[in-house]
């Protein structure tokens, strides 16, 4: 083994492959590495070299935006946390309970109710968002955080009852049996040992929720007319119309809005890979 | 589980709210859509004005959304050639056991698709901005003199421009996927192959490829769905223009349904948005299904 894995040959292909993934790495990297410097930069440094270190370090931009002199970063990281956390607590608890009885209880109509929340895989949000405009709109929740979170934890229904389910599907009936030795009926089988057991599913789906959440551009965009609701993609995209000409503020808001989804990648990468593969491979 | 009744309050209470919710924000408004697109509304008032299928021969009349028709299939077709093969040929490097650097290149191939897309499509703009961005240095280093093109504000480049972005965010996650298909692949087939003499190029061909073919299906699956329904990022890069020439689908869609308020019209789209997804999802499953002998 070692004599072939050092032959010529193989040392090309290697080199290749390695050069291969340096460029591409370059090519992911440069944009957020151009993005980042950018903010410290001067209008004059930012046209004349990209590529190079700030110099004079201009702190300012941050500055303004984090103090709320410019923009309304805070307002907008506010608004899409409420919004996120929103639409993951009642996500997840809507989809537990669900899940349990689909996975869990015997009685009549249980493949047709799976059959009918499977359905939601094949409609897309843009398909029904006129509609549901018009829908929000009579339910008097425009501009309310309960306009967005509502509908948007409605399209997570399928996906996470699917993981859900899936998993609750291989809890043994052994452990069923004895909760109910222990004299627990149903719910305490799912208090006390469904939800324990579940801390791993309950991560993915929960993390899979808060992205597709906190990147979510178009239906807070047709929801919130009031920029004190604007969500940080719809606060970023507001921010860059109304200062065109300053690429180097709106270059250091960009890198503000990225840092907390940046953060939540770092701590939950695991979980977003299982969660995305888990659901591609089992639905 | 006592009696009758009390079985079913328990699953009225478990089935319940995902059923309420799911029923009134997702079920009933793709049937209104199907609703809608028969009639000439503009959202207020009663919804009176029957025209039949006509939304949809006017739609199908419009040059515009040929353009957009046209534009969806262009990005379902590059993601084809140029994203998935990218994000195969990649994982096939860095899956491999023994390759240096897997952790670190895994990780950053995958970040840009946790970015939402309009930060995305805004950093790109700045990219391609021809006083500041890096088409511009790329120009003065190797053609100076020569002014810097704007790609995302003409017609024939624009397109292209948002390609190289959209490829730029989602590569990764199509790696990821694919990565996650080898892992399952059992090392032992791999031992077995080299044991028997076939090279690593072989071995790959003859092998692994056929096996990490159902990860692959639901990849190529995850991108033409995806395709039909780029909005985000258009939206961040100009909103369809220069004249329309970006525009997709959704954008369509938006522009009539939302900005100009006409219901009836922009359902019809909707619904021409779903019937092409479904009728795709059907075949492309029964084809997969079939090939594959695959359960579920």
């Amino acid at each position: 083994m070692k004599t072939q894995s050092y032959s010529s040959q193989k040392i090309f292909a290697r080199t290749i492959q390695y050069t291969f993934c340096f460029l591409l790495l370059l090519i992911v990297v440069t944009p957020l590495y151009i993005g980042l410097l950018g903010g410290f930069k001067t209008m004059g440094q930012l046209m004349t070299d990209p590529f190079g270190f700030p110099i004079p370090f201009n702190i300012a931009k941050y500055t303004d935006l984090l103090t709320g002199k410019q923009g309304t970063f805070w307002v907008a990281l506010t608004n899409s946390l409420i919004v996120s956390v929103g639409t993951i607590s009642l996500t997840i608890v809507v989809c537990v309970l669900a899940a349990f009885a689909l996975a869990r209880m015997k009685f009549r109509g249980r493949e047709l109710f799976k059959s009918y929340f499977m359905l939601g895989l094949l409609f897309p949000l843009a398909v029904a968002i006129l509609p549901l405009y018009l829908q929000i709109r009579n339910m008097h929740l425009l501009d309310s955080y309960m306009g967005v979170i509502l509908p948007q934890c409605a399209f997570q229904i399928p996906m996470t009852i699917l993981l859900l389910r899936g998993f609750f599907l291989g809890i043994p009936q052994d452990l069923e049996d004895a909760c109910a030795i222990d004299g627990y009926g149903p719910m305490g089988f799912l208090m006390h040992m469904v939800i324990p057991l579940s801390t791993p599913i309950l991560s993915t789906t929960g993390i899979l929720v808060l992205v597709a959440s906190w990147n979510n551009f178009f239906l807070p965009l047709l929801v919130f007319n009031d920029v004190n609701k604007f969500t940080l993609p719809m606060g970023v995209m507001a921010f860059q119309g109304q200062h065109m000409s300053d690429w180097n503020m709106i270059l250091a808001y960009l890198t503000l809005a990225m840092v907390p989804a940046i953060i939540l990648f770092v701590a939950g990468q695991k979980y977003i890979v299982a969660g995305l593969t888990g659901g591609a491979v089992k639905g | 589980m006592k009696n009758k009744s009390s079985q079913f309050l328990l699953l009225a209470f478990l089935l319940g709210p995902a059923l309420i919710l799911f029923t009134f924000f997702v079920v009933i408004p793709v049937f209104q859509a199907a609703f809608f697109s028969l009639f000439k509304w503009n959202g207020l008032g009663p919804i009176v004005d029957f025209r039949g299928i006509n939304n949809f021969k006017l739609l199908f009349a419009d040059e515009v959304f040929h353009k957009a028709l046209t534009n969806n299939l262009i990005i379902v077709i590059v993601s084809l050639i140029i994203e998935i093969p990218l994000a195969l040929y990649a994982a096939l490097i860095i899956g491999r056991k023994n390759f240096k650097f897997a952790i670190l290149f895994r990780t950053f191939f995958f970040l840009p698709y946790v970015l939402s897309e309009v930060i995305t499509g805004l950093l790109w703009q700045f990219i391609y901005h021809p006083q500041y961005g890096l088409v511009k240095m790329f120009f003065a280093f190797f053609a100076p003199g020569v002014d810097a093109p704007t790609l995302l504000g003409n017609p024939k480049t624009v397109l292209g421009a948002i390609m190289v972005a959209i490829i730029w965010k989602y590569f990764g996650f199509h790696m990821s996927i694919l990565i996650a298909g080898l892992q399952d692949i059992s090392e032992e087939v791999r031992e077995a192959a080299k044991i028997d003499g076939a090279s690593e190029g072989q071995t790959t061909r003859r092998i692994i490829l056929p096996l990490l073919r159902p990860t692959l299906m639901i990849s190529i699956f995850f991108s033409i769905i995806g395709s039909f329904q780029v909005f985000d990022v258009i939206w961040a890069m100009g909103k369809g223009d220069p004249v329309n020439s970006a525009e997709t689908m959704v954008t369509y869609m938006y522009k009539f349904g939302m900005q100009r308020f006409n219901i009836g019209y922009g359902s019809a789209v909707a619904v021409t948005i779903f019937l092409i997804c479904l009728t795709f999802s059907v075949f492309y499953n029964r084809q997969t299904l079939k090939s594959e002998g695959m359960t579920k």
